[in-house]
């Protein structure tokens, strides 16, 4: 599987992963071996096959929609790097 | 004096009801072990040993635990202190079993090793050059190193399997939705279960009776069709074992492994089993390949949720948003979950989702399928756990793919949602083998029977050799 540098770096943008700019070859040259062996699953022709997405037959499972305890604000911001006003303080969005 | 390596947690139980140990006792006896043998084994990463009148646990340390920190081995959550308990730590405090302490895994429980704990490795008690296998190696290097009578860890590829096997321990891996998600560190959430790293089969289903069941918090749980039964029969008559060519001869799997999984699947027959061979042809081939596309597609998104906002680390710096998520998940993360996120969002990004983790979805039905059909003929299916005995710390460290094989035999399994006991059944190179034993969903009852009467008959020793006094 053929993984360019722009493959990594776009997908590190979609992750969320500020990739510095001397780990981009190290990266590229592991997925691509890890892509190379995972890809063994395009080998099987399986278009009659129906995906699996978890392991039980579990169909929904329903409940009352009742009131219970639930975290205080005070635990809820406990471990919060940087609380203010009751609130998760985050930098602007989009300066 | 109570000797921690050679105490099963029935025999502390014991101690504990005959007034011949006070749980004070009991549990100075692990702390005093813990502070003579954990500096070499670096089993935890936290020290408790909470005062409690039960048999002590250590709890792997992905498993939430209020006011005690929960790091799941990673940087991006040092510091961290729950505000909440997980159910299966509930469970275990409800059952009053005071906790010793929380025990090192690799980061996000990826890993075969405990080398990708950002805290450093554990080591394996039985050589400590070498590593206890992983993710939940912290458990079982506390086990066998007779710092913990039994443990919590938890299983997404073969995590609770494996570390048990390269620790002569016992592990069950429970059929999935037995035992309850909630407040566990998510890894892969079609996957990850908690189970129980024990001396023997007896301790692992008594553990596994106290954490299993039900739990509206965990709407992926069901109801054990069965109570735990703690086993008794010393016999294996009227079982059919099948033994699954493809999981017996797979690439890799060391001769000393095969000579002592060999010699279990001959004392089976003399106990009274029937044994035969059974076919899994794609189950092991592709396994692996579906595992490594499902475990990081889910891991992808689970791990979305560090953003350095609510909890845990945040990195310094200027910026807008979107720069303070990237670099504190940058920062935050290390080596291997980088690796699972950015393979686990290429599998699902578009273009790509169809020949990936859509394809990889099927091969699962296909495992599945393979499996059931197995099951037809026979009761149980036996083969190593492990291809190997414990390996030196480093010698996979640099190459993921030769670590990812560790769990080639244990994935095909949990790819189904199947139970998976791991049983002690020998030494090669002086280092223990694993044997794994398979059943259908729902099946512990029948694993922990054949489990407990091979483990009679094979008469291991769980003590490691070194540390026999």
């Amino acid at each position: 599987m053929a993984i360019t540098r722009e493959d990594v770096v776009h997908v590190a943008r979609l992750a969320r992963l500020e990739i510095p700019e001397a780990e981009v070859e190290r990266l590229r040259e592991e997925l691509g071996a890890i892509l190379d062996a995972v890809g063994k699953v395009a080998e099987l022709e399986l278009s009659d096959v129906e995906p699996t997405s978890h392991p039980l037959a579990v169909v929904n499972v329903w409940g009352e929609d009742e009131p219970r305890p639930s975290l205080s604000a005070e635990d809820a911001l406990a471990n919060a790097p940087d609380p203010a006003d009751g609130a998760f303080r985050v930098p602007a969005v989009g300066s | 004096m109570i000797d921690t390596l050679r105490l099963t947690a029935e025999d502390a139980a014991a101690l504990l009801d005959s007034g011949e140990a006070s749980g004070e006792e009991l549990v100075g006896a692990y702390v005093r072990a813990i502070g003579e043998r954990d500096p070499d084994l670096h089993a935890y990463l936290h020290v408790l040993g909470e005062p409690g009148n039960g048999v002590p646990i250590a709890l792997k340390d992905n498993i939430t635990t209020r006011g005690v920190p929960t790091t799941a081995g990673s940087r991006i959550l040092e510091g961290y202190v729950p505000v909440f308990d997980s159910t299966v730590a509930a469970r275990v405090k409800e059952a009053g079993l005071p906790l010793l302490g929380k025990t090192n895994l690799d980061e996000f429980a990826m890993g075969s090793s405990t080398e990708n704990s950002a805290f450093g490795p554990s080591r394996n008690p039985w050589d400590p050059e070498r590593v206890p296998g992983g993710s939940s190696g912290g458990t079982a290097a506390a086990v066998a190193g007779g710092l913990a009578p039994w443990g919590l860890g938890s299983d997404t590829g073969g995590s609770i399997k494996q570390p048990a096997s390269l620790c002569g321990l016992v592990g069950l891996r429970p059929t999935y939705g037995t035992v309850s998600r909630y407040g566990i560190v998510a890894f892969a959430s079609s996957l990850d279960q908690v189970g129980p790293i024990t001396k023997t089969v007896r301790d692992c289903a008594r553990l596994y009776a106290t954490i299993a069941g039900r739990d509206p918090c965990d709407s992926t749980t069901v109801e054990l069709p069965d109570p735990v039964e703690v086993p008794e029969a010393e016999d294996l008559k009227g079982i059919r074992i099948g033994i699954p060519k493809e999981l017996n001869e797979a690439d890799g799997i060391q001769p000393g492994v095969t000579e002592a999984v060999s010699k279990s699947i001959a004392l089976a027959e003399e106990l009274g089993a029937e044994v035969g061979e059974c076919r899994l042809p794609r189950s092991v081939d592709y396994g692996l390949a579906c595992y490594y596309l499902v475990a990081p597609a889910e891991a992808s998104s689970n791990l979305a949720r560090y953003d350095g906002v609510r909890y845990g680390f945040r990195a310094p710096g200027d910026g807008d948003l979107t720069s303070l998520y990237s670099r504190t998940r940058w920062d935050g993360f290390g080596a291997e979950p980088r690796r699972r996120i950015m393979i686990g969002t290429y599998a699902l990004s578009a273009g790509y989702y169809d020949a990936f983790y859509g394809q990889a979805q099927k091969v699962r039905t296909v495992i599945a399928q393979e499996h059931a059909a197995a099951f037809e003929d026979f009761d149980l299916l036996l083969s190593p756990t492990s291809p190997t005995v414990a390996f030196r710390i480093g010698e996979k460290a640099e190459n993921p793919l030769a670590m990812y094989l560790s769990d080639l035999l244990t994935i095909p399994a949990n790819m189904a949602g199947l139970p998976g006991l791991s049983i002690p059944c020998g030494l090669s190179e002086g280092l223990p083998v694993g044997l794994q034993i398979l059943g259908p969903q729902f099946s512990e009852n029948l694993m922990f029977r054949a489990g407990h009467a091979l483990e009679r008959a094979l008469d291991f020793d769980f003590v490691p050799e070194r540390l026999r006094g």
